[in-house]
């Protein structure tokens, strides 16, 4: 109830507007095209040929509340890119770290209340934990219950390699459990 | 321990080879460690000796994961370098034939890029050595070279290591048959080498090294071999403490 009332007063266009203040005028309305969401997370700068991998990430597909993905916005940063606002959920760490290795520059907003809470910069790891697949149909990963892990050789792009096989990929073989 | 050929060997118990199908490594390497004091690894999976490790606490050795590494081949193969050249650092070594999937290749590789090496791969592209590896030298800033021609730096080698082009390495029995045989060491590849110049192959070899080259003083594969032997019962009782 509280809450209804605060949003009469606040208005959600405004608090995007007062939030987002020391991005330039062309973000700021770009980031109006797609409804502001009460409660929930905006993750932003994603390559726009990631989007659906963080659509499959997070498992939105089989998601309850609002989903809007905006995609081949242009951003200063990356050229283009894909915004995604997922109503009523919060990332857990191992989401936000499964982001960082299809979007290395993607930011988690966390919204609540029409306010961006928190704005975390995702991070690639230097260790990946379990979240890639190797691409090496006989290593030992593939073959017997292990958590993998991969070494992080290169950020941008990413190249990692198996802590069991040696095998590096880049990022065009990378696949998420 | 490695004509057993088993896929686990118990070293101080034979009868730990009996594995049961569909039972893990883990489980496996669990069940081993009870009555073994090391326990040695050949497995076809990539990457299952360094499993075998995080799950026992006594030594594992790698004695071959797939197409992998190959640690015990690349202590006897230095040795021999060492034997033969009498020294390690700063020679041109050649490596012909698998270099995608012999793993011999691959540990000696990363062995020898601690002396001061200069490499020369020689394979069709596709059986040249993977890029995770030449990446690594890179890094280290060692001097390598890739050909597919073998002649083409046969004066410059030190040592020339021939590896056999294995039949099981190709999915495609086609693949097998368009690589086999291509590279041949005989004595008219002799005439342009160093007078010096070694030649190992970690054996069994099929075509590519001429029987003729095997009374040259080129010839330093069967002493490889032999040293196969000394270097693995000391890497044993090295892992087991009675030598220091
Ligand atoms: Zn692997």
């Amino acid at each position: 109830m509280a809450r209804r009332k605060k949003k009469g007063r606040r208005g959600k266009e405004k608090i995007r507007a007062k939030k987002v203040i020391q991005a330039p005028k062309e973000e700021l309305k770009r980031e109006l095209k797609i409804s502001a969401i009460d409660e929930g997370t905006v993750i932003d700068h994603i390559p726009t040929d990631a989007t659906f991998k963080v659509v499959d990430i997070l498992d939105l597909e089989n998601h309850s509340g609002i989903v809007s993905i905006a995609t081949n916005l242009q951003s200063k940063t990356i050229g283009r890119k894909a915004i995604i606002k997922v109503g009523g959920k919060s990332l857990t760490q191992s989401e936000v770290n499964k982001i960082a290795i299809v979007a290395p520059d993607a930011t988690v907003n966390i919204i609540k209340n029409y306010d961006v809470r928190e704005k975390i910069k995702v991070k690639t790891p230097d260790i990946i934990d379990n979240v890639v697949k190797c691409s090496n149909p006989v290593c030992i990963t593939n073959n017997e219950q292990v958590p993998t892990k991969f070494y992080v050789l290169k950020k941008d792009p990413l190249k990692i390699k198996c802590h069991y096989c040696e095998r590096s990929m880049g990022k065009e073989d990378i696949e998420i459990i | 321990m490695e004509q057993l050929g088993g896929t686990v060997i118990g070293f101080s118990n034979a009868n730990v080879t009996s594995i049961q199908k569909g039972e893990s490594l883990w489980d496996t390497i669990k069940m081993t460690e009870q009555y073994a004091d090391v326990i040695v690894i050949r497995h076809p999976l990539e990457g299952s000796a360094r499993l075998a490790a995080e799950a026992a606490s006594i030594p594992v050795i790698n004695g071959g994961d797939g197409s992998n590494q190959h640690p015990t081949q690349t202590m006897l193969d230095l040795y021999t370098i060492q034997k033969t050249k009498n020294r390690l650092d700063g020679l041109h070594i050649g490596f012909v034939g698998d270099l995608k999937y012999g793993r011999t290749v691959h540990s000696l590789v990363i062995a020898l890029s601690h002396f001061n090496p200069t490499f020369y791969f020689i394979a069709p592209d596709d059986l040249q050595i993977p890029e995770s590896y030449t990446d690594e030298l890179f890094q280290k800033k060692i001097k390598y070279f890739k050909t597919a021609d073998l002649n083409r730096f046969a004066k410059e080698l030190d040592v020339l290591y021939v590896t056999r082009i294995q039949k099981e390495r190709f999915p495609d029995p086609l693949e097998y048959e368009k690589f086999k045989g291509i590279y041949r060491v005989d004595e008219q590849f002799l005439q342009n080498v160093k007078k010096d110049m070694k030649i190992m192959h970690p054996l069994p070899r099929v075509d590519e090294i001429d029987k003729s080259v095997d009374n040259t003083s080129h010839a330093a594969y069967f002493e490889q071999a032999a040293n196969g032997i000394p270097v693995r019962k000391i890497l044993l009782a090295l892992v087991l403490g009675r030598i220091k």
